[in-house]
C-alpha cells in the first residue's frame, strides 16, 4: 500500500509559553486548516499539507519585531521536512 | 552596508571560508569518508534549512541558557522537589538522567570528530553546531541531577555507574555501536534514525511526563534540549537524503543501517516504554498511544512515503515492533521489578487505580496476562516476602537486555534465538537482534555483557553486595522497593511538616 504522493499531515510540537500562544494564534491565520492540541507542556500544531509561519503574521500578533530565526526557541519537534526558511517565513511539508 | 539575508550570510559561511587543498591530497585531510562503500559526488549539495551561522547560533543558544538556568535557580530557591506528584516520580527521573547523560556527552565527542572529518564545510559546521549542543545538554541534565542529588538517593555516582551496571549497559552499548562505525553509519544510526525517526518516543512523552507530575526542572531542561533536538532532526534527514540522492550504490548500504538502527533504538526505547507505564504517578498517555502517534502516524504514514521516492521501504522487523506495543512495557517493567534490588532506582507495584488504568489502556492484553503477575506479587509484598528475582539472568548479546521478551504471537513462551560463531554458542531476544549480529558477528563477539563479567570475576565478587558495591549503590537506600525506602519516607515527612505548617 503505498500513499508516496497523496496529502500527508505535517506537524509541530511547540513549548507551552506566552510566546508560543502568539506563533500559534500566527500559524493558525496563515493555515485555515491547522489543528491544534494541547499536551502537558506542550502545544501541537498539525496541518495536511504545508505547514506556513509567517515572519509579519508573528511579528503582528506578537508586538514586536519577530525574526524567524527565533522559532528555534519554540520548537520541540517537528514531523514533515523543513522546506524552506528564510528571512520571511519557514514551510514545513513532505517533499514527495 | 545594508544587512546580509540569511541565505547570503549562510553562503558565505560554509562555502566562502572553505578552500579546497591543493598541496595535499584530499583523502589525506578527509581519510575517514571512503571506507565504507558510501560514493559522494558533491559535497556542496549539503544544504542546511536552518542557514544557521556563527552569530545567531551564539545569540539564540544563549537565550535558551539564561531561560534555563533561571527556572534552575528558582527550582532550588522555591523547594521544586518538594512540587512533585510524588516522590516515586524521581525514579523514572533518576533512569534517564542516568542513561541519558553520558550519552549526550558520547555525542558531544562523536559530532565534534565529524566536524573536524566529514570532506564538505556545510556539514562540518552542523556537526560542530551540534557537537556544542551536545555538551550544552550533558551540563544541564548535570545541573538537574546536582538539584535533585541533593534531597533523592540513587544519582551520586552516575558517570561510573553507566560504565559498569547492567541496566545502563544497554544505552552504553547501543551509543558505543554508533560510535565505532564509519561517519555515514554513524549519521544514520544517531542523527536519522536515533533523532529523526525515533526522538519523539524517546523526549516528547518523557518531558510531557515531567510536566504533568510537577518537575518543572525536567521539563525545561527537556524541551531546551528538544529546541536544539529540531536542529538535529533536520540534519539526521538531510544527511539521509543527501546520502541517497547522491549515488544510486548508496541505497542497499543505507537500507542495511536503517534496518539495523530501527530494532537496535526501538530495544533501547523497552526502558521508556516502562517509565512512561509504570513509573509516572500521573499518565497522560501510554506508550501503545504514542507509538501510534508518533510512530506510525507521523513516521510510516509521514516519512516513508517520501522515502519510498529514492527506494528505501520500512525497516526489517517492523511488524514485531508493531506486535509489540500492546506488551513490550509491561515485559520491561516486570523486569525492571524483578531485577531493582541490583539496580540505582526503586520499583514498586502498581496501585490499584494504574491497575485499571493499564487495563483500560491495554484491553487486550493486561487482564489476561500481566495483571495476574501484579496480583501475586501484591500477595506476596503483602506476607512480607517482596519478591526480587535474585539470580542471575541471560542477556541478549546485540541488545544487552536480560531475556525477557516474548516469542510472536505468544505471550507466555519467553523468546531466545541462537547463532553459532567461531565455535562459541551467543544468545538473542529477537530475530531482529539476531539478525543484527549475523551482519556483523566480529563485532558482537567483544560485547562487554554485565553478567559474564561478572561470572568472570571483573566486578568486585560473585556475591551481591560485593556487586553493588563495585556497582557505587547504596543497599536499602538506591535501590530496592520503593514503599520501604528513604525517598518515600522523606517525602512523607517532608509533606506532614508542610502540612503541619513546619519548616
Amino acid at each position: 500500500m503505498s500513499t508516496a504522493g497523496k496529502v500527508r499531515p505535517v506537524g509541530v510540537d511547540l513549548q507551552d509559553s506566552e510566546d508560543t500562544h502568539a506563533l500559534v494564534e500566527a500559524i493558525e491565520a496563515d493555515n485555515p486548516a491547522a489543528e491544534v492540541v494541547h499536551m502537558p507542556g506542550l502545544i501541537r500544531v498539525t496541518v495536511v499539507g504545508e505547514l506556513v509561519i509567517r515572519r509579519d503574521s508573528v511579528t503582528e500578533r506578537m508586538g514586536r519585531d519577530w525574526e524567524t530565526h527565533e522559532f528555534q526557541l519554540n520548537i520541540v519537534s517537528y514531523f514533515g521536512t523543513i522546506a524552506e526558511w528564510d528571512d520571511d517565513k519557514i514551510i514545513i511539508k513532505w517533499e514527495h | 552596508m545594508a544587512k546580509l539575508s540569511m541565505r547570503e550570510r549562510y553562503s558565505l559561511l560554509t562555502r566562502d571560508l572553505d578552500w579546497t587543498p591543493t598541496y595535499v591530497d584530499p583523502k589525506v585531510v578527509y581519510p575517514y569518508t571512503r571506507y565504507e562503500g558510501i560514493k559522494i559526488h558533491d559535497w556542496d549539495a549539503w544544504e542546511d534549512p536552518f542557514r544557521l551561522t556563527v552569530d545567531s547560533y551564539c545569540k539564540y543558544q544563549a537565550e535558551k541558557d539564561k531561560k534555563l538556568y533561571a527556572v534552575i535557580e528558582s527550582f532550588a530557591q522555591g523547594q521544586g522537589h518538594l512540587h512533585l506528584t510524588d516522590a516515586r516520580y524521581v525514579n523514572a527521573l533518576k533512569i534517564f538522567l542516568q542513561g541519558v547523560t553520558p550519552l549526550e556527552y558520547a555525542a558531544h565527542r562523536h559530532f565534534e570528530y565529524l566536524a573536524r572529518h566529514l570532506d564538505g564545510p556545510g556539514p562540518r559546521f552542523a556537526a560542530l553546531c551540534q557537537s556544542i549542543d551536545e555538551l550544552r545538554h550533558t551540563q544541564t541534565e548535570i545541573h538537574t541531577i546536582s538539584q535533585y542529588n541533593k534531597y533523592y538517593s540513587g544519582l551520586h555516582d552516575w558517570s561510573k555507574m553507566f560504565d559498569r551496571v547492567w541496566y545502563l549497559s544497554v544505552p552504553k552499548s547501543f551509543f558505543e555501536d554508533a560510535i565505532t562505525a564509519g561517519p555515514f553509519e554513524f549519521l544514520t544510526s544517531i542523527s536519522f534514525s536515533f533523532e529523526y525517526l525515533l526522538t519523539n518516543l524517546l523526549f516528547v512523552p518523557f518531558m510531557s511526563g515531567a510536566s504533568f507530575n510537577g518537575d518543572l526542572a525536567t521539563m525545561t531542561f527537556g524541551f531546551s534540549a528538544q529546541s536544539d533536538e529540531s536542529r538535529h532532526m533536520t540534519l539526521g534527514l538531510g544527511a539521509l537524503k543527501f546520502l541517497l540522492e547522491q549515488d544510486e550504490g548508496n541505497v542497499p548500504i543505507i537500507q542495511d543501517w536503517l534496518d539495523k538502527w530501527f530494532w537496535r533504538g526501538y530495544r533501547l526505547l523497552s526502558l521508556v516504554a516502562a517509565m512512561m507505564d509504570y513509573m509516572l504517578p500521573k499518565r497522560f498517555m501510554s506508550w501503545k498511544d504514542a507509538f501510534e502517534l508518533y510512530f506510525e502516524e507521523q513516521m510510516l504514514g509521514g516519512l516513508f512515503p517520501d522515502l519510498e521516492y529514492y527506494g528505501i521501504r520500512p525497516p526489517r522487523h517492523l511488524e514485531q515492533a508493531i506486535a509489540e506495543k500492546d506488551y513490550m512495557s509491561h515485559q520491561a517493567y516486570w523486569l525492571l521489578y524483578n531485577f531493582s534490588h541490583a539496580a540505582s532506582f526503586n520499583t514498586t507495584i502498581p496501585t490499584p487505580d494504574e491497575l485499571d488504568w493499564l487495563s483500560a489502556s491495554y484491553p487486550d492484553t493486561f487482564d489476561r496476562h500481566y495483571r495476574p503477575l501484579w496480583d501475586r506479587a501484591k500477595q506476596l509484598a503483602d506476607s512480607g516476602h517482596r519478591f526480587f528475582n535474585l539470580g542471575l539472568p541471560m542477556l541478549c548479546q546485540t541488545c544487552q537486555i536480560p531475556m525477557t521478551f516474548t516469542e510472536p504471537g505468544n505471550l507466555d513462551r519467553i523468546a531466545v534465538r541462537g547463532s553459532d560463531f567461531r565455535g562459541e554458542h551467543f544468545n538473542f531476544c529477537s530475530d531482529g537482534c539476531k539478525w543484527i549480529f549475523d551482519r556483523e558477528p566480529e563485532k558482537y563477539v567483544q560485547a562487554w555483557l554485565p553478567v559474564h563479567q561478572i561470572y568472570q570475576g571483573n566486578c568486585g565478587g560473585a556475591t551481591i553486595p560485593e556487586v553493588l558495591a563495585w556497582y557505587g549503590i547504596q543497599p536499602g537506600a538506591d535501590n530496592g522497593e520503593y514503599l520501604t525506602s528513604p525517598d518515600k519516607a522523606s517525602w512523607d515527612e517532608w509533606k506532614a511538616s508542610a502540612q503541619s505548617g513546619g519548616a
